[in-house]
């Protein structure tokens, strides 16, 4: 994978949304970013966390409590709108599709994954592509590494928390080792980095 | 990297386009109307499978291969399934619908998408614990031949009954699972009992007509694969099929709420996805 070439940094980039990955020892990084995101936020968030195959909504209820922006735990087909933080059900990949709504399926599981990170992030990838921001968090799979790959070939920000401040560095790692990580970065780097990101549209008015 | 790893993505849409083109006018089958992203990845997958250079390079072994056309299929049909999936919903079903069930004297009951038959098992147990089982027929149908002669057979790996057995204990089950089963080897086949009452046949959501004067339609994880288009003619399909009062169970993470049809239902439980044909109202 090419370095980027400087001044081509993506900061000045507009972006669509935020995709993020995370896995075993995830959870606190993916609860302090929810907690952070202010309320403004224009970006749709979508989320793979790896969860227990008996969740029953109860990972997606406990980042409702901590969020200032609607968390929803989608059906298939449900429209995506800026703002509002999408969580994959336990048991169902998501991904995004071309006309901008959520698509769910139990194909067989991705890297040993249902919902896999890879597949959200190569549907993102097409979708947005250099308009799309992807986190990698802590875990100890190497699922994401493929997704973010994708983003980064079609011209997508990527950024991996960085290893040592992760719960279970390996997942970070692995992304940061395929060399297509732009930014690696801590939790607290990270909130101010997503908050900063300029949004390619204007935000869509939130329903109620 | 294969070369359509870097290829532009419109030039790829056009490719996808026009094979799956290929497949509706020489086989019938309409996949242009599957949830593109995952219709996509499985095209790739099998594009990577097949020793074809690129997806267009596809299109003439698809018209004139059969062979290579039913292993292209093959890649289609996603049949992941398991015994009493989501196990609150077969609760549900018998604290809310069986009552009503009961007060019918014949009860016709659709399974559209039976996969491999773990559902259909599941269910058929369900009616015979509720005392409904004598009085049933159950239409299980599936686009995929393959998946119905297994769902016909009835057998399955015995490592993958535990956890059927935590399932079906969730699910509300009243006896011993193993009671459904008879275990040789590695392999379990269900009881012959469980399968008089059932009618396994192909059905092709999207292309073949109505089941007539349904009680209950169950039709989990297949609309999924659809697009709205499809899910709607689906979905049309089965309001056509159920009788007035009868019941359409759905997979847990699909909803009538962005569909053509979601004024001739009624909300019999949110969560668990089962719905009560009314009269449609226009909304
Ligand atoms: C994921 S399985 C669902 C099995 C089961 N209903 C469950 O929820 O566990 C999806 C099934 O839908 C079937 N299917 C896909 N397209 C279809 C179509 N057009 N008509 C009928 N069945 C179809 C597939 O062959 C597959 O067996």
């Amino acid at each position: 994978m090419r370095a980027r070439e400087i001044g081509k940094l993506p900061s000045s980039a507009n972006y669509e949304a935020v995709v993020i990955g995370a896995s075993a020892g995830g959870f606190k990084a993916v609860a302090a970013i929810f907690d952070a995101v202010p309320l403004e936020f224009a970006l749709p968030v979508l989320l793979v966390q790896h969860l227990h195959h008996d969740d029953d909504g109860a990972f997606a209820a406990h980042l409702a409590a901590v969020s200032k922006l609607p968390v929803i735990e989608p059906c298939d087909k449900e429209p995506i709108v800026g703002g509002h933080m999408y969580i994959a059900p336990a048991g169902y990949h998501m991904l995004v599709e071309q006309n901008g709504i959520i698509a769910l399926s139990t194909e067989e599981k991705v890297n040993w994954s249902r919902p896999s990170i890879d597949m959200l992030f190569e549907s993102a990838a097409r979708m947005w592509g250099e308009r799309v921001t992807a986190l990698i968090l802590s875990g100890a799979s190497s699922d994401g590494t493929a997704g973010i790959q994708a983003i980064r070939a079609a011209g997508g920000l990527t950024i991996a928390q960085k290893p040592d401040t992760a719960e279970h560095p390996f997942m970070p790692q692995t992304a940061i080792d395929s060399g297509a990580v732009d930014e690696v970065l801590t939790i607290e780097e990270i909130i101010a980095r997503i908050t900063g990101l300029r949004p390619a549209i204007p935000r869509r008015e939130r329903k109620k | 990297m294969t070369s359509t790893k870097n290829q532009k993505p419109e030039f790829e849409a056009i490719e996808i386009d026009l094979l799956l083109e290929a497949i509706f006018r020489r086989y019938g089958y309409d996949f242009r109307s599957y949830a593109r992203a995952s219709i996509e990845r499985r095209i790739r997958l099998f594009l990577s499978a097949s020793g074809c250079s690129s997806i267009s390079g596809m299109i003439p072994k698809v018209i004139h291969d059969k062979e290579f056309f039913s292993r292209l299929v093959r890649y289609f049909s996603v049949s992941v399934t398991e015994m009493f999936r989501d196990p609150s919903v077969y609760r549900v079903v018998r604290e809310k619908v069986v009552p009503l069930l009961k007060t019918w004297p014949h009860i016709k009951i659709w399974l559209a998408g039976c996969a491999t038959g773990e559902e259909v098992y599941s269910l058929a147990i369900l009616l015979k614990e509720e005392g409904l089982y004598e009085r049933a027929t159950i239409y299980a149908t599936d686009f995929s031949d393959e998946a119905l002669a297994c769902a016909r057979e009835g057998i399955y790996d015995l490592a993958k009954l535990q956890d059927a057995t935590r399932n079906y204990q969730k699910a509300g089950g009243k006896r011993s699972f193993s009671e459904y089963y008879l275990a040789r080897y590695d392999a379990a086949t269900m009881d012959a009992s469980l399968k008089g009452k059932i009618v396994f046949s192909s059905h092709n959501l999207a292309m073949d007509g109505v089941f007539g004067d349904m009680h209950l339609i169950f039709c989990r994880n297949v609309l999924i694969y659809f697009n709205r288009d499809l899910q709607n003619r689906a979905l049309t399909l089965f309001t056509d099929s159920l009788v007035h009062g009868g019941y359409l169970c759905l997979g847990t993470k699909e909803t009538l709420q962005f569909t053509d049809v979601s004024h001739c239902y009624d909300v019999v439980d949110g969560k668990a996805r089962i719905y009560k044909k009314g009269i449609c109202h226009e909304s």
